[in-house]
């Protein structure tokens, strides 16, 4: 029985540090080029070569460390982690081990309307490795080649305490994390692309013990679904395993995402004995309080200070201003456009639901491309408002706006879109349909008061929709009763 | 034209038009095509790019717009340091193919500088031993006795200057690996400060503790190179950004109430009585100069081999890691897979005692005994590191044996513990990160040359230099050439 265990979860998540220039070189960071082209003798572990450090990866990690509440540590340096394998040019990886660049802190979430205080253990910084691409499937491939324009690339691997007790948590604390490195434009966050990775440690133990169980490493899921998936996937194995008297083998799991299962990868008596030891070819990197101080003066407001400052002033309801707050392009996108109209709350149901239905992502690459700026969203709600035009007809405006940029007032009056409001010219369109439909009339005044929704309805299908609702509505009351 | 010139003697004659650079780069090809046979010092001859460096510095000259002192200089270059479209081999088949796409920083600030490379030198494969007998191509011959070995691991670089092969070359330094063969061949070799030459092209041995160092027929001409070779490189983060002085300029200026401390650690059982005389002598030349002499004790001497013998193979075993037929050099073919390429490619591209090390040190690294080795090793750097500190407080400079012996047979030691104590008296240095050189101090009744080692604060090349000009100018060892009749 799962109840009968609690969960216990910690993750690694690794994330893609948007440095113009690599780790420890000055190659270029860009996605996308040729294979090799963005390399040097340095990032190729060439003969003689040797580091330097990237001053901008470093701030990258101190502001999230910052964020994180993390202490960084004034002396910390990197050290070699060695395993052989082809896609490292130099069968070592330059990384932190005993000296990280920030640890102890911690991230608060709320979930399942609970709060709940995740602990960091330590955020470090390495270098990427290359790519291996092989000829067909890896057991059967006759030749593979090594593409390493993503080696040296600067990651940030941020070591979770074992703190969370469900998926959901694990998916919670994800996001959350997500959401603050690219609001500090740290790193883009993207998962499927890979510059956002995730690995869990999980384990199972009884209800009520306090030695942790054997726990065991997943890897490969490349979205929060995947984490999600894979996790409740594991726990129901690991409890069906300890149910029937089976010993966990501590060991590295691969998830599968097609047969939606976890593979045994390797187990821990074929681990890396990785042999860290302090890299002789650079420094101890010594980072001094004004340099972390400047750092923490230039964070922007952050996504859990945002969400709560949303509420507060513009009224969001939580979830309005979670997914309003999931990226920083969005949330400025919304509240310019709040601070251009008189109705946050309308604004927040067209940002969140129609703009969203459109825009190919929420990221900030995704809001700053779209053709409808903020203001001129507002300026289509204003004319909601006034009575303009309809609702229904808005949306017809905002899809035009989407696609040509131009402003609603134009595309209302280049279309004819306005309603028509004067009472003078609907009350010839009133007499006409009261005068076309005498039957209707008289229901109406034997009590069938549905008889008034047909009556509107025929006077919009008459002014082919341009009739302002309101304005026939009370025409109608007014005439009904003098037939 | 006199292959036996120094670099500022040449110089000269390159400067009032007596000698055109091409003619002095075509009497050391000639002097090579000659003697290499016998001597063994070069891997790679660069004869048709020498030439064309040598045409282009003529040109400067006849213009009136040389570089510098090094201007037209032939140089030769450990085959350690990076050659940009030359192969580099580091002394291993596991690099016999490779061909640098760029030149190390000391090469490309030799350039700069005008000076004419005629090729790469021999050495111990990875820069590891002591007598070149490692190399994976031959064995160098000491130019004073040909049966003999000329140190190492840089025995190329020191055999060339001692023979008269090149006018100056660079070697490399991790326990001794300049100062050893320098004394064993007879010229001056300087190691500097750890971070005062960039590693920057260097094929790593041991990080922590290689730097790059000029080998040259006298004092002066190893000043000459330090001054091109020496400061910040931003290509090498462990290079300081402490300035560089102009080591000509103090050159001259004598000993006189100079603080010269003689270590006792270094004259002890084993010490050759020929070279322990040599250097006695050349103790009480420094004080006849107007030196004070005193002794010092430098107690944790004895513990820094055995510290250097994790330290280097630690790093050595991570440095290597690289070379696994994936990217460059040589690849074994017919693996049945990945690890089965590896280990072909490594055992047959490692010699015997690359291998040695590569073990000591992955093991020296390992779960469960890093902190019994590694880090029990660095304790006692600390240590050595400190004792040099306390004797600097007292005296301005150390003078010591370079080597316990003198250069021996090829083929006489084959255990490698007894080849390791041959660095006993230069590790040391290694370690606490000093500047140190060795320069001719006698021959023996046999006729093989001595050392004598000065070693400095660090960053204090300048006052090393200076004592051993002193002590040049005062003897007649650094005139002496072996007799090499082609």
């Amino acid at each position: 029985m799962i109840h009968a265990y609690e969960v216990v979860i910690g993750l690694e998540v690794h994330a893609q540090l948007l440095t113009r220039t690599k780790m420890f070189c000055g190659c270029s960071t860009a996605f996308g080029a040729p294979p090799n082209t963005q390399t040097c003798p340095v990032c190729q572990g060439m003969p003689g070569t040797l580091p330097v450090i990237n001053r901008r990866a470093i701030e990258f990690g101190i502001r999230t460390a910052l964020a994180i509440n993390c202490t960084v540590n004034a002396d910390n340096r990197f050290a070699r982690k060695h395993y052989y394998y082809p896609d490292m040019p130099k069968n070592y990886q330059i990384s932190q081990y005993e000296e990280p660049l920030a640890e102890h802190g911690h991230l608060d979430l709320e979930v399942g309307g609970a709060a709940r205080r995740i602990g960091i253990q330590r955020l470090h910084l390495e270098e990427d490795v290359g790519k291996l691409i092989h000829e067909g499937n890896l057991e059967t491939a006759q030749s593979s080649q090594v593409d390493f324009n993503r080696a040296g690339v600067p990651l940030m691997e941020i070591v979770s305490m074992p703190d969370m007790r469900t998926s959901d948590e694990a998916a919670a604390y994800l996001k959350s994390l997500r959401a603050i490195v690219v609001y500090l434009g740290v790193c883009d966050g993207n998962m499927e692309e890979g510059s956002m990775r995730c690995d869990a440690n999980i384990s199972l133990r009884r209800r009520g013990a306090t030695e942790y169980g054997t726990k065991v490493e997943i890897k490969n899921m490349n979205s929060f679904k995947n984490v999600q998936h894979a996790l409740e996937y594991e726990i129901t194995r690991q409890a069906r395993a300890l149910d029937s008297g089976q010993r966990i083998v501590q060991e590295t799991r691969l998830w599968d995402p097609d047969r939606g299962h976890t593979v045994s990868m390797r187990s821990k008596e074929f681990a890396h004995d990785y042999r860290y030891f302090p890299e002789p070819d650079l420094p101890p990197l010594d980072v001094e309080p004004a340099w972390i101080e400047a750092v923490r003066s230039s964070l922007p407001e952050l996504p859990a200070a945002r969400r709560q400052r949303f509420m507060n002033v513009y009224a969001l309801n939580v979830h309005d201003a979670e997914v309003a707050t999931q990226s920083r392009g969005l949330a400025d996108y919304f509240e310019t456009a709040a601070k251009a109209s008189a109705n946050p709350k309308t604004i927040a149901n067209w940002v969140l639901n129609e703009l969203l239905r459109l825009v190919p992502g929420d990221d900030d690459k995704a809001i700053a491309a779209c053709p409808l700026t903020p203001v001129k969203l507002a300026g289509l709600i204003t004319l909601i408002e006034d009575g303009t035009i309809s609702g229904k007809m808005a949306k017809d405006v905002f899809e035009t706006m989407y696609r040509s940029g131009e402003d609603a007032r134009t595309i209302v009056s280049r279309e004819g879109l306005a309603q028509v409001a004067d009472a003078g010219e609907l009350g010839v369109v009133v007499d006409q349909v009261l005068a076309q439909h005498a039957k209707v009339v008289k229901d109406w005044r034997n009590g069938k008061k549905a008889a008034l929704g047909f009556l509107v309805g025929q006077v919009m299908k008459a002014t082919a929709g341009k009739a302002s609702p309101a304005v026939v509505n009370s025409l109608l009351t007014d005439k009904l009763p003098k037939v | 034209m006199p292959t036996s010139l120094t670099i500022h003697e040449l110089g000269a004659r390159f400067r009032c038009g007596l000698v055109r650079p091409t003619e002095a780069v075509r009497a050391y090809l000639d002097r090579v095509v000659a003697l290499e046979p016998k001597v063994k010092a070069y891997l790679t001859v660069t004869a048709k790019a020498a030439l064309e460096q040598a045409a282009a510095a003529d040109a400067r000259f006849e213009s009136g717009t040389p570089r510098g002192p090094l201007d037209g200089i032939p140089l030769a270059i450990k085959d350690v340091l990076c050659t940009r479209g030359v192969r580099t081999t580091s002394g291993s088949k596991i690099l016999e193919s490779f061909v640098p796409p760029y030149d190390a920083t000391v090469v490309a600030r030799l350039r700069s500088a005008g000076a004419v490379i005629l090729g790469k030198l021999n050495m111990d494969e990875f820069a590891m031993g002591s007598s070149t007998e490692n190399s994976a191509y031959f064995t160098t011959r000491n130019p004073w006795d040909l049966a003999r070995v000329p140190g190492g691991s840089s025995g190329g670089s020191a055999a060339a200057v001692a023979a008269d092969l090149a006018a100056a070359a660079l070697g490399t330094d991790t326990g001794g690996s300049i100062r050893q063969p320098a004394a064993f061949c007879g010229t001056v070799g300087l190691k500097p400060t750890y971070g005062r030459v960039s590693r920057y092209g260097l094929i790593a041995f041991a990080s922590s503790l290689d730097q790059v160092g000029p080998f040259a027929k006298d004092v002066e001409d190893a000043a000459l190179m330090l001054q091109v070779i020496a400061g910040h490189d931003p290509m090498d983060s462990t290079s300081a950004t402490v300035a560089v002085p102009d080591y000509g300029a103090g050159l001259g200026q004598g000993v006189e109430g100079l603080r010269v401390g003689i270590p006792a650690e270094y004259f002890i059982d084993g010490l050759d009585p020929e070279v322990e005389a040599a250097v006695r002598a050349a103790i009480e030349t420094l004080r006849e100069l107007g030196a004070k002499t005193e002794s010092v004790s430098l107690p944790h001497t004895e513990y820094g081999l055995a510290a250097y013998y994790v330290i280097a193979p630690a790093e050595a075993s991570s440095n290597l890691a690289r070379y696994d037929g994936v990217k460059y050099g040589l690849r074994v073919p017919g693996a049945r897979d990945l690890i089965d390429m590896y280990s072909r490619t490594r055992g047959a591209g490692f010699g015997a005692e690359v291998k040695r090390r590569v073990m000591l040190g992955t093991y020296a690294l390992s779960a469960g005994y890093y902190d019994a080795y590694y880090g029990k090793a660095q304790k006692v750097r600390t240590l050595v590191q400190r004792d040099f500190q306390q004797a600097f407080e007292r005296v301005d400079v150390l003078v010591a044996p370079t080597t316990p012996g003198v250069a021996f047979k090829m083929g006489e030691r084959e255990d490698p513990l007894q080849m390791y104590l041959n660095d006993v008296f230069t590790i040391p240095v290694n370690l606490a990160g000093l500047p140190g050189l060795s320069i001719p101090a006698g021959f023996t009744q046999t006729g093989l040359p001595i050392g004598l080692q000065i070693i400095g604060r660090p960053f204090d090349e300048a006052t090393i230099l200076r004592t051993a000009k002193a002590h040049e100018a005062a003897t007649p060892w650094h005139g002496k050439k072996p007799e090499l009749a082609p």
